[in-house]
């Protein structure tokens, strides 16, 4: 098989799958559903890590276009990829944590009639259908990494959106879950607005939207203004670059488009882990970093990335701390980490931002799918208030929880010390404005993801079993399908850092992320200041990340095990900074009031006066009522009597005879 | 086959076969012998897609006859690449609607099957016309059919709907009957190709694109003439909905290109600000308007009406994007974006006014209210309306999205805020189109009705799966349309640029 063929073969082989669920899952039953889904995805997961040896072993690239979309002028759109380092890596992590969420779904949607009603239809073959979704959702992220060409970007990009919110509204009954997926799509456009025009910017100014041609005709518009307000001229590749960071906003949900993630909770579990999670939330990273050769043009755009990313990865972590359902706690946990991502992009360290996207990749999809096992345990209760004590229940899921948590909060050796370290080192060496600011939340941030994800931890696992009876009584480890994935991802979520050498330090990604070191020199330093994997654990070891981390998980666990009166107190004192963690900064208030509300009351009063007043009423009706009048008028001419029609003849005959007479003589 | 005069057959199989189908009578026959005259159309249709030479830009399948030689009228038809893709798309929504009203339509169905037949005909003799008369007869002439489709089989407001629709669309044609009879005075000929060079003033050219732009923006429509469509679609049967939307509404469209832009390019010009802003209003003022709709087929007309003016924003793009860059490159872009949307919002108007169709059949009510977990009892049709819906906000892979996609790109070019302001349909559009999916598809059964009701039958499925296989065709693989298109719209480029003035 040619390596041409590897590559087709690897997005259509989930699509294939997919829509074999899809379109007959109701002839080829469950298992069917299940096999083929599975069996599509894991080819595409073994071609994948063939990719990867190809790319990264034997150093090979591939860009080429597959078909021409459409050809107009000048402009050609194509569907086609870009086999790289960064893409190998992508497909690599993408179909791996795909495939374990797979089969993982087996367990965790075993009985997921009892999540519909009884008069639903939907119920039947909910179980096929969420496999054709979750294949959907692989071949669409599988498009997004693999394009050459902003179109395919682009319809990746909406793709695992319109895939996100089929699944966020999976139980569709659920009035909540159909909130959520509508709102999660429309915020998701307010990023992809600013994205689309980013585009069209580029395509504008260089007349292809091909990477490899927008990137050798960069130079050419590096000094590019364009005036948007009069009077104001603002570098084009600054525009451009911010239009395409809006767009991540909304997809990696970065503050203040991140409103949408946390409710995405609705969905079941293994997409939380998987889309909500380990992938598609990354993708704003991801195209961040493929398009590093733009934004190093920027410092505004660096900047920009910078702020905002600092700000989610301190303030949505700080909401982690008072939230109690437990897919919420990772939720914004992921939020905060996303936020750790986008810092490092914007202090230019693009490839610690994919690096931790990596490791983040399979130490959140495994807290997630570990929680999704304590969700089935505990008959779907997902309040960690009313846990406590699993441990000796489930071993297996304690065990990867705990290495996911210890990967999360960047203790030693673990993959997250490593990726998270570099991060913050590249923070502090970075020199553009609002660098200092960074540097702070995400140092400070060290902590309070220490303290949320051992106050988890510790609620749901140790101290005093506070389930009912009932529950208490059917608790026990889950099927091995469920067990099995966690075991499997525990093993990157620990081994993965351990690829920092290769990964960030070497030229792994030398060619596929582009970096000016003279302006940007943070990963320049690192690098020179990097002497081997057992020196930087010995340097992690003294520096202040390793100690507000053992702050934070000491500190939750005096609160949450030795005195949970602390707790209690801590509410009761800080109630002010509690309602405003707990209401989440009353953005969703915000945005239903304002946006959700303004639209709607906008729209009524434009029909009002618009459309049914000034149009229909005014003009369209007004005028037929004149019609109307003025004929009513002259229809009394029309009386139908002889001698009324006869009079006005000779009246006008009369008038016809006096104008020949007196008024043409003088013409 | 039918070399020479495959255009006539295109028009007068359909009418004739309309006048059989009113003789074969309601009982039996009506129905089986419109379904085959109107296959029997599509297939022969289907000719002009392969005979189709894409090259150039010259008129194709020519036909020319004398009708009235005191004024040098002709019969005389022809097709290039702009008309050609909506005569098909005409003849194939043909079928579709004569399907989608096989056992629907209790009341005359002989006459309703023989209305859209002859509509089908008439239509396609619109775009195949290359005489102005001959093009201003089956115009005008169109109407006759809608107006009896909506007055008899409408609903209950329908005489207030068809009078609008009917004054509406007439006002706005005479004033283009003017015009062609005073360039006509200028040209002495009626053929369009020789409007088409025919020099004129200024304010000349000024007034004849006002009058074109009040018969086309009616027709389109754009706002402010907007107000006749969201009535005439309320009140017509689901066969006129469709009818409507997906093929009527281009013609509006098609006259921008055939007539406003070569016949008055230096009008245009001086214009097309004018087009452009009134576009900009429909994309989001009519968004916003769309969103508080209290009845699904009100709010997909304005949806339509929305998603048209890209077409018309696409058109008009050449001016502003060379006044701005110097040059015309780009704007290419923007008037295959306006066609393919053209094209593309038959597929999905048609579809989501089929898919309401199908939901007013069984619980005889639009309101948005009356329903909601739809999916519930029917996933069929949940997955095919949520398809449409999907296609409607312009998700890529679906035909909705390659002309918005193309028009936004070609409207940097022109102005920032022009994009900026397009743009907002990515998040109108999907706003107004999700809500209505979220109330109607999705939830928990809502009341009993909801609970009664039926999945789509195989009829319905045939129908809906046609429509879904072409918004995706479209969408993934749109190079066969713009391939056919291009030299066509090549030349109007070139027409537009070139300045007709007389000294």
């Amino acid at each position: 098989m040619s390596m041409e063929s590897i590559y087709l073969a690897i997005p259509l082989s989930a699509l294939i799958g997919s829509l074999i669920a899809g379109l007959f899952g109701g002839v080829i039953g469950r298992k069917g559903a299940h096999t083929v889904t599975i069996v599509g995805v894991a080819i595409s997961c073994i071609l994948s890590f063939v990719v990867l040896k190809h790319v990264a072993i034997d150093g090979n690239e591939f860009y080429g276009d597959i078909y021409t979309w459409a050809q107009i002028g000048d402009t050609k759109f194509a569907v086609g990829f870009m086999i790289d380092r960064l893409t190998s890596m992508m497909m690599v992590v993408v179909t791996f944590v795909s495939l374990m969420v797979h089969i993982y779904t087996i367990g965790y949607m075993e009985d997921d009639k009892h999540n519909w009603p009884e008069d639903s239809r939907c119920g039947d073959n909910s179980y096929q259908r969420f496999f054709s979704y979750i294949s959907l959702f692989t071949f669409s992220m599988l498009m997004l990494v693999m394009a050459n060409n902003f179109m395919q970007l682009f319809f990746g990009w909406e793709a695992v959106g319109l895939v996100s919110y089929l699944l966020i509204g999976f139980w569709s009954t659920r009035e909540t879950a159909i909130f959520a997926n509508m709102k999660a799509f429309l915020v998701n456009r307010v990023g992809d607005f600013g994205f689309l025009l980013g585009i069209a910017a580029i395509w504008t100014y260089t007349g292809s939207v091909d990477y490899r041609e927008v990137f050798e005709r960069l130079p050419a518009i590096s000094h590019t203004t364009i005036s948007i307000l009069p009077d104001q001229e603002w570098l084009l590749v600054s525009v451009i670059a911010i239009g395409l960071f809006i767009g991540a906003m909304g997809k990696s949900a970065q503050v203040p488009l991140h409103v949408w993630l946390p409710d995405s909770m609705e969905g079941p579990t293994p997409i939380s882990a998987l889309i909500h999670a380990a992938t598609m939330v990354t993708a704003g990273i991801f195209m961040v970093s493929r398009m590093s050769p733009i934004f190093e043009m920027s410092d505004t755009a660096l900047s920009m990335v910078l702020i905002v990313g600092a700000t989610t990865a301190f303030f949505m972590g700080l909401i982690g701390i008072v939230q109690n359902d437990i897919k919420r706690v990772i939720a914004y946990s992921t939020l905060s980490q996303l936020g750790y991502m986008t810092v490092a992009l914007g202090a230019s360290a693009y490839s610690a931002g994919v690096f931790h996207l990596m490791t983040h990749a399979f130490f959140k999809a495994l807290l997630f799918l570990a929680a999704g096992s304590v969700i089935i345990a505990m008959h779907h209760e997902q309040d960690i208030r009313k846990m406590g004590g699993l441990k000796k229940y489930m071993p297996i899921t304690y065990w990867t929880s705990l290495i996911g948590s210890l990967a999360l909060i960047g203790f030693p050796f673990f993959s997250g010390f490593f990726s998270k370290d570099l991060i913050i080192e590249s923070v502090h060496e970075a020199n553009i404005y609002g660098a200092h600011y960074a540097y702070w939340m995400v140092l400070l941030g060290v902590f309070v993801t220490a303290f949320y994800s051992f106050r988890m931890f510790f609620l749901v696992f140790h101290g005093e079993e506070r389930m009912d009876e009932h529950t208490k009584s059917h608790l026990h480890e889950p099927a091995r399908v469920v067990t099995w994935p966690l075991i499997a991802l525990a093993v990157p979520a620990v081994l993965s850092g351990y690829l920092l050498y290769p990964m960030v330090v070497g030229d792994f990604f030398k060619g596929a992320i582009f970096v000016n070191h003279e302006a940007h020199p943070a990963m320049e330093i690192l690098k020179e200041e990097y002497h081997g994997i057992f020196s930087f654990v010995l340097h992690g070891l003294m520096a202040p990340p390793f100690w507000l981390a053992m702050a934070g998980l000491a500190s939750a666990w005096y609160i949450y095990l030795k005195k949970p009166a602390i707790a209690q107190w801590g509410y009761d004192t800080l109630r002010p900074l509690y309602t405003l963690l707990d209401k989440k900064y009353f953005a969703d208030e915000f945005n239903m009031a304002v946006f959700a509300g303004g639209a709607v009351g906008l729209g009524k009063a434009l029909w009002a006066l618009g459309d049914r007043f000034l149009i229909d009423g005014l003009v369209v009706n007004g005028s037929a009522k004149i019609t109307g009048l003025f004929s009513s008028v002259v229809r009394h001419v029309q009386t139908g009597y002889l001698y009324h029609y006869a009079f006005s003849i000779i009246l006008g005959v009369l008038a016809i005879l006096s104008w020949l007479l007196f008024g043409a003589g003088r013409i | 086959m039918f070399d020479g005069y495959l255009l006539s057959v295109l028009i007068w199989l359909p009418i004739v076969g309309g006048v059989l189908t009113l003789f074969a009578g309601d009982k039996m026959g009506a129905r089986p012998v419109a379904l085959l005259v109107s296959i029997l159309t599509f297939a022969i249709s289907l000719l002009l897609w392969t005979g189709f030479n894409p090259e150039g830009y010259q008129l194709q399948f020519v036909e020319k006859l004398p009708w009235i030689e005191t004024f040098k009228i002709n019969y005389s038809l022809g097709v290039d690449g702009i008309s050609m893709p909506l005569l098909l798309l005409n003849t194939f929504i043909t079928v579709l609607i004569v399907v989608a009203g096989w056992e629907v339509i209790k009341n005359k169905p002989a006459q309703y099957m023989a209305a859209f037949l002859i509509m089908e005909g008439i239509i396609n003799g619109v775009f195949a016309a290359q005489d102005a008369i001959l093009f201003y007869v089956f115009f005008e002439a169109m109407l006759i059919p809608m107006f009896i489709v909506i007055g008899i089989w409408g609903g209950d407001n329908r005489i207030y709907a068809t009078m609008k629709f009917f004054l509406y669309t007439f006002f706005g044609s005479v004033f283009m009957l003017v015009s062609l009879l005073y360039m006509y005075s200028q040209a002495g000929s009626f053929e369009i190709v020789d409007l088409h060079d025919v020099k004129l003033g200024l304010v000349p050219q000024m007034l004849i694109f006002l009058s074109f732009l009040i018969a086309f923006g009616v027709k389109v429509p754009m706002w402010p003439v907007h107000t006749w469509l969201p009535d005439a679609h309320v009140q017509a049967p689901t066969g006129g909905s469709v009818i409507l939307a997906a093929v009527m509404l281009k013609i509006g469209g098609y006259g921008f290109l055939r007539f406003s832009l070569p016949m008055v390019p230096d009008g245009s010009r001086e214009l097309a600000w004018l087009v452009i802003l009134m576009s900009l209003t429909a994309v989001v003022y009519i968004g916003f308007i769309a969103l508080v709709q209290k009845d699904m087929k009100k709010l997909v007309a304005y949806s339509s009406i929305a998603h048209m003016g890209f077409v018309t924003l696409g058109f008009f793009l050449i001016y502003p994007i060379i006044a701005n860059t110097g040059s015309h490159e780009g704007s290419l872009m923007g008037l295959q974006g306006g066609m393919v949307q053209m094209v593309s919002h038959g597929f999905i108007s048609g579809a989501m006014f089929l898919c309401i169709g199908v939901l007013y059949d069984r619980m005889h009510t639009r309101e948005i209210s009356a329903y909601g977990g739809v999916s519930n009892r029917m996933p069929w049709f949940a997955f095919f309306f949520v398809l449409f819906a999907m296609a409607n906000t312009g998700l890529p892979g679906t035909s909705g999205f390659v002309g918005e996609f193309m028009v936004i790109l070609s409207s940097f070019k022109a102005n920032f805020w022009i994009a900026f302001l397009g743009a907002t349909t990515l998040i109108l559009g999907a706003a107004y189109t999700l809500w209505l999916v979220k109330r109607v598809i999705f939830g928990a059964v809502a009341n009993d009705n909801v609970a009664a009701l039926q999945d789509i039958n195989k009829r319905e499925t045939v129908i809906l799966a046609a429509l879904a296989v072409m918004v995706l065709a479209l969408g993934l693989w749109p190079e066969p349309l713009v391939n056919v298109m291009n030299d066509s719209l090549v030349h109007v480029i070139e027409q537009a640029m070139a300045s007709k003035l007389v000294n």
